[in-house]
């Protein structure tokens, strides 16, 4: 029973990192907070099942981003010939491309060329390249279609903005640390801890926010335009209590891309909640030009393809700066306030998973993962003792209490997230923990009964236990990095703590098991196994 | 008296294989109930399972009218009157507490259509906190449940090609056959206590593939290890031979795995309760699959044993022994 040196100083120092790293979790925030700069201060990463808080996967909504640019499309195209004065029929969106078809065959080359040079937008790099493709077809059709990499650049840059954005409004929010990752190709997931209501994150996230202001068309008739009949530049758009529908004109007079600031506030004479909004110097030019033409007129406050108000322009507003009045509580006008400030998304976003646990339940979760962890301990240190004496059933308690240190030491130095089915993966694991030792044992009670030595019997009870243990240990291992791969979430993490733990079981019950043995061994100069 | 270890007799003679003939009509009819009770009715994607939300779709709420006690009546008649798919109420730990689960209409927003019971639900039951609200659309469940399925199957094969490598084929053979085994039958334990099929369900039956694995390979590493020692003796010998020399660790490990997660099922929670209880199950299923199924395929199919020429032993001479003395 020799020990050679360098097992010696791996025990030790993995012991001294294990304390070190699992120091700060029984420190209070204070002390954390003054320990010296090289000690580490990472307590154990919670995750949000157990300190509560909200998990959103949301998708970013390419189709709609393709509805809504063909819809486009189609505009540009009636625009644009109309223009050249092609006449055209059967305008209309048929599979993903605009479909047409002209009138007069001599008018093909020349509408073609023309939607060609206008249509989509240039590409990058390509000279004279565009994101749309005109193809004539048979029977003077023509077919416009997006190029199909073209197309997916743009989704994948929605994608971008989008998180962008999600981060500005959250920020605006003021939640604690909110996590936000893009997740697949259209994905993004928003980890939010601690108390924030999830219907407030839901609803903040749940709008695109696309502001504009629109003349209303006061020529056009509402009932005429509910048929179908809308006259050409102009759409149908639903309204408020007032009025159900609006016709306004298509072409926005401003967009919310030109505010710089937007508040929430309350009107001078009514004490309404209201949004005060500042243009930037575009904006404010164009406002103000708009209005000055529009005197008596009125025009609509378009969000998300609703009309919020359509004030009358009383006189020309040049100021640079304005109000949204509406129905608003303090509540809404606050979130389209936020909305504004970070900005339009680009499309919508659709929340295809929603995980919110109260902070309540979590620590509820949190007590109840301790004491199971507890109670497990406790039993498996009894049942060591009481099956293997106090002596090698002892050695293996000290195995598993420096395997307990090891694994909160590494999930607080690895920051891995904490579940709840990850604390079940933890007592699993203390009993896997023993099995290394009682595999050990066994090995050396075979051995000795076999008639060997003790000496022989001991170190050959190791080195033939532990090819078992590595091959057993080995399998759980496989298991757990499949959950990781495909597992989501709770079972992530899961996983994790599975998979430290067999790897610290191992080692705890491996080497803390042959440094103390070989220190009986020396000191006591035993005869006989006490376990045979 | 103590250390207790020493109660344990020092060398058993269990003749095991000569019941594996038995053992193997008790598995088979065993695996066949549990595949029926777990496939039929044949509804995708579930069957027999009791589907949570994670694979399923919908939506599971966790309410508290703490200090009052939950109007369940009323709460079941005000999202009753909601048009939702598959309203189920139930009382959940304390008489405080309740659990709604629903399907979102088809064409519905999930996310507006749990915002909107919400609403229902506090309108109906006045002060209500909401402690946990769980919504998964139809594309996540379809794609948790399409990976929960390939984590399953991949580490089975994981398995056997981990096995083949460090063993040889036949020993691989052996133990998928015991996984299979192992996680047939921890379905059919699912399926007959009703218990929530859901990713940590999952989680727990890839545990139970880890445990079971290693119990298989425990004995099959002394198996290895006889067969090289005892050239002469007879297969089904070498197999009872290493199974009880390993019986003694088996019992213990097995023993202080279920008294740790006994702890967890009776302090662990509700959410826990499920999963603790799959892997008890699954603790003591894969005790007996490594004895009882992985060793005794291994006695049907033969093995090559070191310099002797392979003398694989055909199933009617292992009936034949099976009736022996």
């Amino acid at each position: 029973m020799t020990l050679s040196r360098w097992k010696l100083i791996l025990v030790a120092v993995a012991v001294v990192f294990g304390l070190l790293f699992a120091l700060p979790n029984v420190l209070p925030q204070t002390a954390r907070d003054n320990l010296p700069g090289f000690m580490p201060r990472e307590t154990l990463n919670l995750g949000l099942d157990l300190q509560g808080g909200s998990y959103l996967l949301l998708e970013v909504d390419t189709d709609a981003l393709r509805t809504e640019r063909l819809t486009n499309m189609v505009e540009d195209v009636r625009t644009q010939l109309g223009e050249k004065r092609i006449a055209f029929s059967g305008l209309g969106v048929v599979g993903g491309s605009v479909v047409l078809r002209i009138t007069d065959p001599a008018d093909v080359p020349a509408a073609t060329r023309q939607l060609r040079e206008t249509i989509g937008a240039a590409l990058a790099g390509v000279a004279g390249g565009r994101d749309v493709t005109v193809s004539t077809e048979t029977d003077q059709r023509l077919r416009l279609s997006f190029v199909p990499e073209a197309f997916a650049a743009e989704a994948a840059r929605a994608v971008e903005q989008s998180q962008e954005i999600i981060r500005r409004r959250i920020d605006e929010l003021g939640t604690r640390e909110p996590s936000i990752t893009r997740q697949g190709l259209n994905r993004i997931v928003v980890a939010a801890p601690g108390e924030s209501d999830p219907e407030k994150l839901k609803s903040i996230l749940g709008q695109t926010a696309k502001l504009t202001f629109h003349l209303v068309d006061e020529t056009a008739d509402i009932n005429q335009a509910l048929a179908g009949r809308i006259p050409p530049g102009s759409i149908l758009v639903p309204g408020d209590d007032i009025q159900p529908y609006y016709v306004v004109k298509r072409r926005a007079l401003v967009t919310g891309e030109m505010l710089t600031d937007a508040q929430a506030g309350f009107d001078q004479r009514g004490g309404l909640p209201i949004v005060n909004f500042r243009f930037n110097g575009t904006g404010g030019r164009r406002f103000g030009d708009a209005t000055r033409a529009n005197v008596g007129r009125r025009f609509a406050i378009v969000l998300d393809n609703k009309v919020v108000s359509a004030p009358n322009i009383n006189e020309p507003i040049t100021g640079g700066s304005g109000q949204i009045s509406g129905n608003f509580t303090t509540e809404s006008a606050n979130n389209l306030a936020i909305l504004l400030r970070a900005g339009a998304l680009p499309t919508r976003l659709n929340v295809e998973e929603q995980r919110t646990v109260g902070a309540e339940l979590g620590a509820d979760a949190i007590a109840a993962g301790k004491i199971s962890t507890i109670v497990g301990f406790v039993a498996i240190m009894v049942f060591m003792l009481l099956a293997y004496g106090a002596l090698f059933g002892g050695i293996s308690v000290v195995a598993l209490l420096v395997n307990g240190l090891l694994i909160i030491g590494a999930m607080s130095a690895t920051q891995a997230t904490l579940t709840l089915p990850g604390i079940a993966g933890l007592i699993l694991t203390l009993a896997v923990a023993v099995d290394a030792n009682v595999l050990i044992y066994e090995r050396m009670r075979d051995e000795f009964r076999a008639g060997r030595t003790l000496v022989v019997a001991m170190d050959s009870g190791f080195s033939r236990a532990m090819s078992t243990i590595i091959d057993a240990n080995l399998t759980t291992l496989l298991a757990a990095m499949m959950m990781f791969q495909f597992g989501a979430g709770p079972v992530k993490g899961f996983a994790w703590t599975l998979s430290i733990g067999v790897i610290t079981s191992v080692f705890s019950a491996v080497l803390i098991t042959q440094v103390l043995l070989a220190w009986w061994f020396k000191a006591a100069r035993p005869k006989t196994l006490p376990i045979a | 008296m103590w250390p207790l270890i020493k109660i344990l007799p020092v060398k058993t003679n269990f003749q095991f294989v000569q019941f594996a003939r038995y053992a193997a009509i008790l598995s088979a009819i065993a695996v066949v109930a549990s595949l029926a009770k777990a496939l039929i009715p044949f509804a995708p994607p579930c069957g027999g399972l009791n589907c949570g939300i994670d694979f399923k779709g919908g939506t599971v709420l966790e309410l508290s009218t703490a200090p009052r006690a939950v109007d369940l009546s009323k709460l079941r008649a005000s999202v009753d009157r909601m048009a939702l798919g598959d309203v189920q109420v139930q009382a959940f730990g304390a008489p405080t507490e309740a659990l709604v689960r629903f399907q979102t209409p088809a064409g519905a927003n999930p996310a507006q259509t749990v915002d909107k019971v919400k609403a229902t639900v506090r309108e109906a039951l006045g002060q209500v906190e909401f402690e946990r609200t769980d919504v998964v659309g139809p594309k996540v469940s379809g794609e948790l449940f399409v990976s929960g399925i390939l984590a399953l199957g991949l580490s089975i094969l994981l398995m056997l090609i981990y096995i083949w490598f460090r063993f040889e084929l036949q020993f691989g053979i052996g133990a998928v056959v015991a996984l299979f085994h192992d996680v047939f039958l921890t379905f059919g334990i699912i399926a007959f206590f009703r218990l929530e099929f859901s990713l940590t369900t999952v989680a727990a039956i890839l545990t139970v593939i880890g445990y079971s694995m290693n119990d298989t390979v425990v004995v099959f590493d002394r198996l290895r290890e006889n067969l090289r020692k005892y050239k002469r003796m007879p297969l089904r010998e070498v197999i009872d031979l290493s199974i009880n020399e390993t019986l003694s660790r088996t019992v213990i490990t097995g023993l202080t795995a279920l008294l740790a997660l006994a702890g967890l099922a009776i302090f662990g929670g509700p959410t826990l309760f499920g999963m603790s209880l799959v892997l008890m199950f699954g603790i003591v299923i894969g005790t007996y699959s490594s004895i009882y199924v992985a060793a005794p395929v291994i006695l049907l199919w033969g093995v090559k044993r070191g310099d002797e020429p392979a003398e694989p032993v055909k199933p009617a001479t292992v009936r034949l022994q099976g009736r022996g003395p």
